[in-house]
């Protein structure tokens, strides 16, 4: 069948196009050139007047894994406000802070969404994660396996492997956990929490290994760039939330040495302690470090006002956190010699002086990035704000009279603290669409998606252009996954499976005969039974895998 | 004749994966590291192979045309047991979804102390490697803890090595409660638990001087039920002195009213260990027979644990209404599912209302369900998977025999296609 989408304005940074009015051809699921000689088309859409994107790809959203599971058994009553009623094409289940797995693809699918990434997939807890992920409908998927506190990789570091074997151990790690990228969070202070340490500098020393969160992330940062893995290391840095931490993270940038890197919801680390409330912005000093160090992408984690929960691998941090649960209700876990997890819920609250604050900090960094192939917009889903908030955020970014006026109704001396009010700048589509699909695509390692060039996933959202950008963005007028009509006017009225990103860098065999021995040891299960199969992922013939190259594969 | 080596168990609730199981036919035999609950549970025979309709044999099409029939004519079905693997939970959930039923897993009764105290405060918890390397001090309340899983001390605990600890045989164990029925507990060099019983339902009186002792707070009794505040005090001691205890206790076990505000309380107690200046976390028991993957699956499709209801057309939790039992005394229900792949003794309820029952080969009944297909056991008869104790490691079931048992998620998907 051959779909043609006529007239629409086209947005697609990954080829160039910035709003020319252009029509896409879709045939078997991916985009095509207009057919050449005589052709017939199927079926066709006048896109005129509409605005034509890719379909949106969220790089760092919390999807799948135990720590969301624990998220919403422990909130009922936020269910309870947000029921979703089944239908005759979709399940029920339910919405709001940390939505139920269906209910999670509807809803992005309903905002223009074909793909989220769950960053922390712990490697024990990595069957969950896709179990939970393959009841994700219509949306792509994917994640990044969580390393840096498992003490198989602190006794390697220890024992002063070398970076051959660290190398082999990454590798075989994402295989067995089938990820398309590696993740660390609070570089070893996990593990540092398991023997009672509370905090962790960046060059403080795990204290029953005598390793440094700088260390873990140098090595960690090398593995991925000499696997080739696109997706560079994605770092959830040390003392998240802590004032004073900007300092932390401008030292975090320059240790990495150059290295590529991904510092992911940058908000949470970019605070000074200036002020009568020694708690302020941090965000220009880390925008300038961004624009400066090439190597350099972030994610905001931008936070919204109202009830969330937080749920995240930093049981350290977690735990500290705890005395600001709303309500007072909080979950930590230390986690299989491998990882941990801390869930508490938030309440983000506009009077709340810190809350107003990490609101504008968190815009302050979108702004004063320069780059938006280098800048992604996140909440880190649920932890700033649920995703269904991306439309309310954008209208922030790409409207300032409306930032202006929020701005104006927050904590009085958080407005004092912070230069919103005098950045001009107002985001472009064409820099709405880099950010949330070709700059993400990219990031990632997709091939054949976030960009409308012939060969692309026909993953299409088409918007009526509204000066009330989140009504725009809000509402799709069509989305296409896989060149199959999925969305209309902002309602599921076909559902689909997405398939599983992956990359599948090689290792050395005799990485498992060291690894046999540990699991043997010290493990609770054995090494045959710890590693995912591909048909654990593709057996009940919905879900797939796709596999992307390495660097310096020829594709 | 074959022999499967590492295989994981879904009946223990600790995740033992390195029995090896011969295999004759479809006849098997635990070669190596059985035990009491997992050894009959491996080598129980096929009995039934064909459904039954009405006490008749039919074909799976045939039972399958008649429970869709039966579902069809109901307003309020209830779901029990739901003891069944990922992918039975999953294509359960789909059928409880469209006909409106309610989900109920069969232990949730004892499971809901747990949730309740989770949805009320939170807790602090641990898993099986972190116990296995780090814990240094194990406080067992208020259950048999080698009755509940014969081989957790073997692996947990008396494990030769340990990441941190120079020798895992002086680890110390207390149980508070109930006493052990054997020797498990007993060091490889002989060093026996500590043991201060009481009636489980003193736990309630008894837990919240230990915590109040913990927290510093001043006791003036002697004794608790019958156990010195001294004795109180020295654990309490132990534990602020311990690098990495752990609490473990069995949720069903603490089968008194308003057990969950024990589970509180130990929970309680652990964060205010944690706020002075040393580690302990808690360690619930469970993981048997599905429990902990109905209230995993159902917790991702729904947002809440395994009492769910769908008659409004959305989940709707409530740990007490939807008990099966209950609906059933109370009249709100007018069919009854049963779904028990792994026991064939567990038995669904006897009710005069229409009944269907998927259970494992060899189920008998005091009354002969409508609708009755034997279907295989995960782990057994198919691949699948399932969640053990800590709700954090998914086991990779593995397909033993070809029975030719259909799966549970093979007979719901095909009674909700029919539908
Ligand atoms: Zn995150």
């Amino acid at each position: 069948m051959l779909i043609k989408l006529t007239g629409g304005a086209v947005y697609d940074p990954a080829s160039g196009i910035d709003g020319a009015k252009q029509d896409i051809y879709i045939q078997d699921g991916r985009i095509v050139d207009q057919p050449v000689g005589d052709f017939k088309v199927d079926k066709e859409c006048d896109l005129t007047g509409k605005v034509v994107m890719s379909g949106a790809i969220d790089m760092h959203t919390h999807i799948g894994g135990g720590k969301g599971n624990i998220a919403r058994i422990l909130l009922p009553e936020d269910h309870r406000a947000d029921p979703v009623a089944r239908t005759d094409i979709t399940r029920s289940g339910c919405g709001h802070a940390m939505p139920s797995t269906f209910v999670t693809g509807y809803r992005y699918a309903e905002m223009g969404y074909t793909a989220g990434f769950e960053p922390a997939v712990l490697p024990v807890n990595a069957r969950q994660a896709h179990m939970e992920m393959a009841d994700i409908p219509i949306l792509d998927k994917g994640g990044y396996v969580l390393m840096g506190s498992d003490d198989y990789l602190l006794r390697m570091l220890t024992a002063k492997k070398d970076q051959k074997a660290i190398n082999d151990y990454v590798a075989w790690t994402m295989q067995a956990a089938k990820a398309i990228g590696v993740k660390v969070v609070n570089p070893g202070g996990i593990s540092a929490f398991k023997f009672n340490q509370r905090k962790l500098d960046l060059d403080e020393q795990n204290s029953h290994y005598g390793v440094t969160p700088r260390d873990i992330l140098r090595v960690l940062a090398t593995a991925v760039k000499e696997l080739g893995i696109t997706h560079p290391l994605h770092v959830h840095g040390c003392n998240l939330g802590v004032p004073g931490n900007v300092d932390t993270t401008l030292d975090t940038i320059q240790g990495i040495g150059g290295l590529p890197m991904h510092l992911t919801h940058i908000q949470f680390h970019s605070y000074g302690t200036e002020g009568d409330f020694k708690f302020s912005s941090g965000a220009a000093a880390i925008a300038e470090a961004v624009n400066k160090n090439k190597n350099i992408t972030i994610d905001v984690g931008q936070i919204l006002f109202g009830q969330t929960v937080t749920a995240s691998g930093d049981n350290m941090r977690q735990h500290a956190n705890h005395k600001h649960a709303s309500p007072n209700k909080w979950v930590t876990m230390d986690i299989e010699c491998d990882a941990g997890c801390g869930v508490v819920p938030f309440k983000y609250k506009d009077k709340n002086f810190v809350n107003a604050l990490q609101w504008a900090i968190g815009l302050e960094t979108f702004l004063l990035v320069d780059d938006p192939w280098r800048i992604f917009l996140t909440t880190d889903h649920p932890n700033g704000a649920p995703f269904t908030s991306y439309p309310h955020l954008i209208r922030l970014l790409m409207d300032r009279s409306f930032r202006n006026e929020v701005l104006s109704t927050i904590h009085p001396e958080a407005q004092k603290m912070t230069t919103l009010a005098s950045i001009e700048r107002e985001y472009s589509l064409q820099e709405i669409a880099i950010m949330t699909r070709a700059g993400a695509a990219r990031l990632i390692g997709l091939q054949d998606r976030g960009g409308l060039g012939a060969g692309n996933w026909a993953d299409i959202t088409v918007y009526t252009d509204n000066a009330d950008r989140q009504k725009m963005f809000e509402k799709p007028d069509y989305v296409f996954k896989d060149g199959e009509l999925v969305v209309v006017d902002g309602k599921v009225i076909h559902t689909k499976w997405g398939t599983t990103h992956v990359v599948k860098p090689d290792w050395d065999a005799s990485v498992e005969k060291d690894l046999q021995k540990y699991f043997d040891r010290f493990m609770t299960m054995k090494l045959g039974n710890f590693k995912i199969s591909d048909d654990e992922i593709t057996e009940d013939g919905r879900g797939s895998l796709t596999v992307h190259p390495l660097k310096g594969d020829v594709a | 004749m074959a022999e499967i080596t590492e295989v994981p168990s879904p009946f223990c609730g600790i995740g033992t994966d390195d029995l090896t199981i011969q295999v004759d036919g479809v006849r098997l035999k635990v070669v190596k590291n059985g035990c009491t609950v997992n050894t009959p549970a491996f080598e129980q025979a096929i009995t039934d192979i064909r459904p039954r309709v009405d006490g008749k044999e039919v074909g799976l099409d045939v039972a399958v045309t008649k429970a869709a029939a039966l579902l069809k004519e109901t307003n309020q079905p209830v779901i029990g047991g739901c003891a069944t693997d990922v992918n039975g939970m999953r294509a359960l959930l789909a059928l409880a979804d469209r006909s409106g039923a309610v989900v109920d897993n069969m232990s949730f009764t004892g499971a809901r102390n747990n949730f309740l105290a989770l949805q009320d405060s939170g807790w602090m918890n641990t898993t099986l490697a972190e116990v296995k390397n780090r814990c240094d001090l194990l406080l067992v309340v208020g259950v048999d803890l080698e009755g509940f899983s014969p081989r957790f001390f073997e692996r947990y605990l008396w494990n030769e090595e340990s990441m941190f600890l120079e020798d895992t045989g002086k680890r110390e164990v207390i149980y508070l409660g109930k006493a052990p029925s054997g020797n498990a507990s007993t060091s490889p060099s002989g060093q026996k638990a500590s043991v201060f019983e009481c009636a489980n339902e003193d736990l309630p009186d008894v837990v919240a001087v230990l915590r109040a002792l913990v927290k510093g707070n001043p006791i003036r009794v002697d004794s608790v039920s019958g156990i010195a505040v001294a004795d109180l005090q020295a654990i309490a001691d132990k534990l602020l002195a311990a690098c990495y205890s752990v609490v473990t206790w069995a949720a069903g076990a603490l089968a008194y009213a308003q057990a969950e505000l024990t589970v509180q309380t130990i929970s309680e107690m652990i964060k205010d260990i944690n706020n002075q200046n040393t580690r302990s976390s808690g360690l619930p028991l469970g993981g048997k027979e599905g429990d902990q993957t109905a209230n995993q699956v159902c917790g991702w499709t729904t947002g809440y644990p395994a009492r769910t209801r769908f008659s409004s057309g959305y989940p709707e939790y409530d740990p007490f209404l939807n008990d099966t039992n209950l609906l059933l005394a109370n009249g709100e229900a007018d069919a009854l599912v049963w779904v028990q792949a792994f026991d064939a003794k567990a038995v669904p309820p006897v009710t005069s209302l229409p009944t269907i029952v998927l259970g494992r080969s060899g189920m008998t009944f005091a009354k002969e369900p409508d609708v009755f297909i034997p279907v295989g056991t995960p782990g057994i008869d198919h691949a699948g998977h399932a969640y053990r104790m800590d709700s954090v490691v998914a086991i990779r079931l593995k397909k033993l025999r070809e029975s030719g048992l259909p799966s549970t998620f093979d007979v719901l998907n095909a009674i909700e296609q029919a539908l």
